[in-house]
């Protein structure tokens, strides 16, 4: 659900990063707040445990530029990846324009990330959203790890819409920008459609 | 998208920034702000120079959202008051119209009482405003308006630039 304000010239849209835990949705948001310019970027709020696992969600608000004199303004958010923290991560889709799933390449992850991609088309679905017509990508994340699957068995299993996929380094910033620039891509032509 | 999406006119926008200032003088408050239910902040008042806003929105709505999840385990529909006592200062969070949440963020020179009392006048005048929008942005939609003013003109290249 986009807030198109007439009033301060602004669009804001929300995207929400998923995907099984320790994937490294965080991990997207941290290089996106390191990479970005200040007066583009707000706080980014990380509601963890002491261990620096995801309690809540991660926020950054991010200010990208202006289209026709609006100011187009996303604000992203990760979901708690761990399985008994369900409650939360459905509260977190409500009101999603655009959906960022990160799986975890490692083939001892890959079960994980089937759960947590069906737990995501449940979790939508009870909101009233079809996963099929949301604006969706999935970043393929820790490519430069030794015992991942290859990429296309990946998007065989995960990506049956043939929705944009990108192969991802998190921490090294690899796959990022693309990631977030095609989701928000997709965000923006639906408002469109829409109007 | 779902048909929901909230749009905010220059007309109404006034109307709800007069209306919070009102607030804000009548419950001797800090900051008054009106957050959409999905952490999108539509209008604050008040002393917030130094405050993060956009991150209290974000907060204050991640908030409502765990409370309405507690809510519906426990069979009640939604806890439409909130409130956090500090040292120093406050904050009375309220939901508006199940879709916007009004929050009043005050110290000693108030009180509780005055501020719920306050707040739940506030709250019927911006029903209202909200109930107006979504009249105007049915309206205007069916008129296909909204199209001319904005989006037709969007290009591949315009959401090209904004990643340059």
């Amino acid at each position: 659900m986009s807030f198109i304000n007439y009033s301060s010239r602004e669009i804001n849209c929300k995207i929400v990063y998923y995907g099984p835990g320790l994937c490294g949705k965080t991990t997207n948001l941290q290089y996106i707040y390191r990479r970005t310019n200040p007066e583009q970027k707000g706080k980014l709020i990380s509601l963890a445990t002491e261990t620096e696992r995801t309690l809540f969600f991660d926020f950054l608000p991010l200010a990208l530029g202006d289209i026709k004199g609006f100011k187009i303004r996303f604000h992203l958010y990760t979901v708690p990846g761990q399985v008994f923290y369900a409650a939360s991560r459905k509260l977190i889709l409500k009101g999603v324009d655009g959906v960022v799933f990160v799986a975890d390449s490692q083939i001892e992850r890959m079960e994980s990330n089937l759960e947590s991609f069906d737990d995501l088309k449940i979790n939508l679905a009870e909101q009233g959203y079809e996963l099929e017509k949301l604006p969706f990508t999935i970043q393929y994340n820790k490519r430069d790890l030794p015992n991942i699957v290859p990429v296309l068995d990946m998007d065989r299993f995960l990506n049956l819409g043939g929705k944009p996929w990108f192969e991802g380094v998190a921490v090294t910033g690899r796959g990022v920008f693309e990631t977030l620039k095609a989701v928000a891509k997709q965000v923006l032509f639906e408002l469109k459609k829409n109007y | 998208m779902t048909g929901s999406d909230l749009v905010m006119y220059e007309e109404e926008f006034r109307k709800i920034d007069s209306e919070l200032q009102k607030l804000h003088q009548q419950s001797n408050a800090k900051v008054v702000f009106l957050v959409d239910k999905n952490g999108q902040l539509i209008a604050s008042t008040g002393e917030t120079h130094d405050l993060d806003t956009t991150s209290l929105a974000s907060l204050t709505a991640g908030n409502i959202a765990a409370t309405g999840g507690i809510a519906r385990l426990l069979g009640e529909k939604e806890f439409t008051i909130l409130f956090h006592e500090g040292e120093k200062d406050n904050i009375h969070i309220s939901l508006i119209g199940q879709r916007v949440i009004l929050v009043v963020i005050f110290d000693g020179r108030s009180s509780l009482g005055l501020v719920r009392l306050r707040v739940k006048k506030a709250s019927e005048t911006l029903t209202k405003i909200f109930e107006e929008i979504t009249r105007k942005v049915e309206k205007d939609k069916g008129e296909g308006k909204l199209d001319e003013s904005l989006f037709a003109e969007i290009s591949d290249e315009d959401i090209d630039n904004l990643f340059r």
